[in-house]
């Protein structure tokens, strides 16, 4: 009779790099379940997402600025079905624009921001060996590669790729061509990889945090992820169950979001009816709203530490951080159908979704402020990583501020659905979070790699960006405010009233392919400072965070011995202490 | 599971026993809310029954078989926070959509 | 590498990965089925009319699969209960009947879905019949999934028990607690389909 035999205590971990058997190169590089290497793999697969996103909308952009003209060169490649004569049509525009947000979003940002620095330093930042569920995190990240690979072959198949807009509302898109149905598939794909990212970095979280390191001592970007994790968790379902719904009524000819007595190009559709298109919005935007939340959070903490380890102070109002982007991430979940004000709802549900709104800015502000504070009477460095990180800080305010009129439904009114919107969340996004993920790769590439990335690349990187961010977004507000729709395949070259403010449909795309012209120093720099950069030590940036224990790049396993943290996060100058900063790792 | 004492042999016993008990409690449920159906009652009526023998079943799997009646804080922490979310996703399209707050409803 | 907390718990939380793990997946099952449930809500106060449950699906039937069903949540936690007294010959009794069950259900499934198709009735029929489809079917999935699982630790997964019964023995713990939920779904869904 086999009894179970009585537990034994955990021996203490140490890396295993002697007896490590040789793993093959596929063991080891594609199909590895160490979570560094996923996330250089989530890290590399997002941003070319990224990039690729960017170029579909340099794409559209030639449209917006020039409508109706030939784009030279280029234009041809896109056959006679997309761009005849080089031109575009109306129908490719919004096949570009329904996929540059769907891959900015669910293939660029996401993965990079959780999947790729979530992997990467969530483990080290806690001192653990790697996630709670090494192979479930193998699998998530081929989850997403396979949903990456299903949304890219949705451009070929007959009719194009998903082009409702990334919010694929119905009845457009349950009558949209074949390209829909794939923009659903890969969506399950995206969202499974999510949900089991999910659940590791939550478990790991809190079982696999060092001795010592209390909640209250979590770096602030531990908490970020920890809570992008449960929204992520949470309000993602309810999209599946909504894509499996419309993948219904695409393929199953059911009606849950088509209303009765729905007439296509003349023809009723021959559907049992009785479905309600706002169904779908529920549902979408309860998803999409926590989902901006999993686009900033993460980017908060970076930036959060790279404002502590560059003022050499500890940050201004840890605490309420913490208290702020736990209620944030709460609040998260009851604000959404903001984005319905338009959809005829009452006084009662307008009132209630305004007062959730506006209360939920007040945690992105104390937040913000905090990190503002945190520069009073620091010693600044004004490295790479710490311009974008200051960058970062106005933009996300600008982001922030801009969004308040479109949470009151009387100022949403005329703003809904213009290039207001589309200003306010790209400067929360793009000179927003994707700043605070450069910011991340130019801080950790040392722990990955042993190296640095060059400082004066990293500088013409920096100031380009941020001149041709602004150069991109600011006129948005200006158009948007005129009254120019977004989604409007000529800019609203064909309305009267947009006639005086089109000429900042021609900055906007000039901001456009000049960043692109400005990217090439870092994605130079990226690569050849992996082979050339200069060699450095375990803890170049001098910080006091565990994963700065670790050796440069760590092995698998991470620590030599297991870390134990003695302290908050970010002790530096403790007045009396032999140096500026007191690791949380150091006896 | 935590280390095994030495009369964890009683414990399970003592919880094969209540296994047993609540499988028959939802047979014997299972068979009253089929029961029930037959009866000529209003619909609201009916949902409320229904949704009561359902919540009663499911409380017993939950808190038995999958032992959440002694489980950890940290799993009801999680729960509490699910079923928060849970009442929001499905009160707030219902009430909406309920007649006068929605004009086109 | 030997992961902490994969076999014993931590002392703070008392909890092991896999059953975090398994409650979070849970969680996230909840939201899933919520979301469909509220949209069978919307759906049905918005319709002008509704037909009853036993009008179109055969009660008799979906009542013998839901006994079924709770069954094998007895069976499943009878087979954790026997790894926990050491019996594996009986654990394997009970998770085979746990499958056996799942097998049955799926069955049942079968001939109430052909039932329907043969009498014309799909699911772009009518929205009463979008959700039933929708709603059983992806409960469906979820049986399946949970089968192939229970299955793998029944055969090949049983390998562990040798090497660490303990591990074992949480991972059917955890299997039982999806398994469970399944049959907790099917509890609601059972009424509020087939009996409204």
């Amino acid at each position: 009779m086999n009894e179970p035999a009585a537990v034994v205590a955990p021996k203490p971990h140490v890396a295993h790099e002697a007896h490590h058997e040789e793993l093959g190169f596929w063991r080891q590089y594609v199909f590895s379940t160490d979570h560094k290497v996923i996330g250089i793999q989530y890290g590399i697969t997002g941003l070319l997402f990224l990039f690729f996103g960017f170029s579909l909308m340099m794409l559209m952009r030639w449209q917006l600025a020039y409508p109706g003209s030939a784009l030279p060169l280029l234009g041809a490649l896109f056959g006679e079905t997309r761009m005849p004569g080089g031109t575009m049509l109306p129908d490719f525009y919004n096949e570009l624009g329904a996929m540059h947000g769907t891959i900015m979003v669910f293939l660029g940002v996401v993965p990079l921001a959780v999947g790729g620095f979530g992997n990467f330093v969530l483990p080290l930042q806690i001192g653990a060996q790697d996630m709670a569920f090494p192979r479930l995190n193998m699998a998530s990240y081929w989850f997403f590669f396979l949903g990456g690979v299903t949304m890219l072959g949705s451009f070929f198949v007959p009719g194009g790729a998903a082009q409702s807009g990334w919010t694929s509302y119905s009845p457009l898109a349950n009558i949209a061509g074949t390209g829909q149905t794939w923009w659903l598939v890969g969506m399950i794909f995206l969202i499974t990889s999510s949900l089991l990212g999910a659940v590791n970095f939550i478990t790991t979280t809190i079982q696999l945090r060092a001795p010592g390191l209390t909640f209250m001592r979590f770096p602030f970007f531990v908490w970020a992820q920890f809570v992008t994790s449960f929204l992520l968790l949470l309000a993602f379902p309810p999209l599946e169950a909504a894509g499996i719904m419309q993948l219904m009524d695409r393929v199953a000819g059911t009606s849950f979001f088509l209303p009765s007595g729905l007439v296509v190009s003349g023809q009723a559709l021959e559907v049992a009816g009785g479905g309600n298109p706002l169904l779908w919005q529920h549902l979408f935007w309860f998803l999409a709203h926590p989902e901006v939340y999993v686009l900033i959070l993460p980017a908060l903490g970076i930036v959060a530490e790279i404002i502590a380890n560059n003022t050499r102070k500890p940050l201004w109002g840890y605490r309420s951080m913490v208290y702020a982007v736990v209620f944030l991430g709460f609040m998260s979940f009851i604000v959404w159908a903001h984005h319905m004000f338009m959809t005829g709802m009452g006084t009662t549900m307008a009132a209630f979704f305004q007062t959730t709104t506006m209360i939920i800015s007040i945690p992105s502000v104390v937040i913000l402020t905090a990190l503002i504070i945190s520069l009073w009477g620091g010693s600044i460095r004004f490295n790479t990583p710490m311009l974008f990180a200051l960058g970062f800080l106005p933009m996300f305010g600008i982001g922030g501020l801009t969004g308040l009129p479109l949470g009151f439904n009387i100022s949403d009114i005329p703003l809904h659905d213009t290039y207001y919107v589309i200003g306010h969340f790209h400067y929360v996004v793009a000179p927003g979070t994707i700043f605070a993920l450069f910011a991340g790769i130019y801080y950790w590439f040392p722990k990955a790699t042993g190296r640095t990335m060059n400082e004066t690349l990293g500088k013409i990187h920096f100031a380009g960006s941020f001149v041709c961010m602004n150069v991109i977004f600011m006129p948005m507000f200006l158009l948007g405010l005129a009254g120019v729709s977004r989604r409007l395949f000529d800019g609203g070259a064909s309305y009267d009233f947009a006639q005086p403010v089109l000429q900042l449909n021609v900055v906007s795309s000039w901001g456009a392919w000049i960043l692109a012209i400005v990217q090439i120093p870092f994605i130079f720099n990226f690569f050849w400072s992996i082979w050339r950069g200069e060699k450095v030590g375990d803890n170049p940036w001098e910080a006091t965070t565990i994963e700065w224990a670790a050796p440069s790049p760590p092995p698998h396993g991470n620590f030599s011995a297991a870390p134990e943290a003695y302290r908050g996060p970010y002790e530096y100058s403790v007045p009396g202490a032999a140096k500026d900063f007191s690791p949380q790792y150091e006896a | 599971m935590a280390a095994m004492t030495s009369d964890h042999a009683a414990d399970i016993d003592r919880h094969v026993r209540v296994y047993i008990t609540v499988f028959v409690a939802l047979m014997v449920l299972t068979i009253i809310t089929v029961a029930v159906s037959y009866l000529d009652l209003s619909v609201p009526v009916a949902v409320t029954l229904a949704l009561l023998v359902a919540t009663i079943k499911g409380s017993l799997v939950a808190c038995y078989f999958m032992h959440l009646i002694s489980e950890k804080k940290l799993i009801y922490a999680v729960l509490v926070l699910t079923v928060v979310f849970f009442v929001a996703l499905l009160a707030l399209p219902a009430v909406t959509h309920s007649s006068g707050y929605w004009i086109d409803e | 590498m030997d992961i902490p907390y994969t076999v014993e718990v931590r002392r703070d939380t008392g909890l092991t990965n896999g059953k975090i793990g398994i409650w979070l997946f849970l969680a996230s099952e909840v939201m899933l089925f919520g979301a469909l449930f509220a949209s069978y809500i919307l759906i049905r106060v918005g319709a002008p009319s509704w037909p009853r449950g036993d009008t179109i699906l055969n009660v008799p039937l979906a009542t013998f699969n839901t006994i079924v069903l709770i069954t094998s949540s007895v069976t499943m936690v009878m087979a954790w209960a026997s790894l926990m007294r050491g019996r594996f010959g009986t654990f394997r009794i009970y998770m085979g009947a746990t499958v056996l069950l799942g097998f049955v259900f799926l069955v049942v499934k079968y001939f109430e879905y052909s039932h329907k198709f043969h009498d014309g009735l799909f699911p772009g029929t009518s929205n009463f019949l979008a959700i039933y489809f929708t709603l059983t079917g992806l409960h469906m999935l979820h049986v399946v999934g949970g089968m192939a699982v229970n299955a793998w630790l029944w055969g090949p997964g049983a390998k562990l028990w040798k090497k660490n019964p303990v591990w074992f023995t949480n991972r059917v713990e955890n299997s039982g607690l999806f398994w469970h939920f399944v049959d907790l779904v099917w509890i609601f869904l059972f009424p509020i389909l087939y009996l409204l």
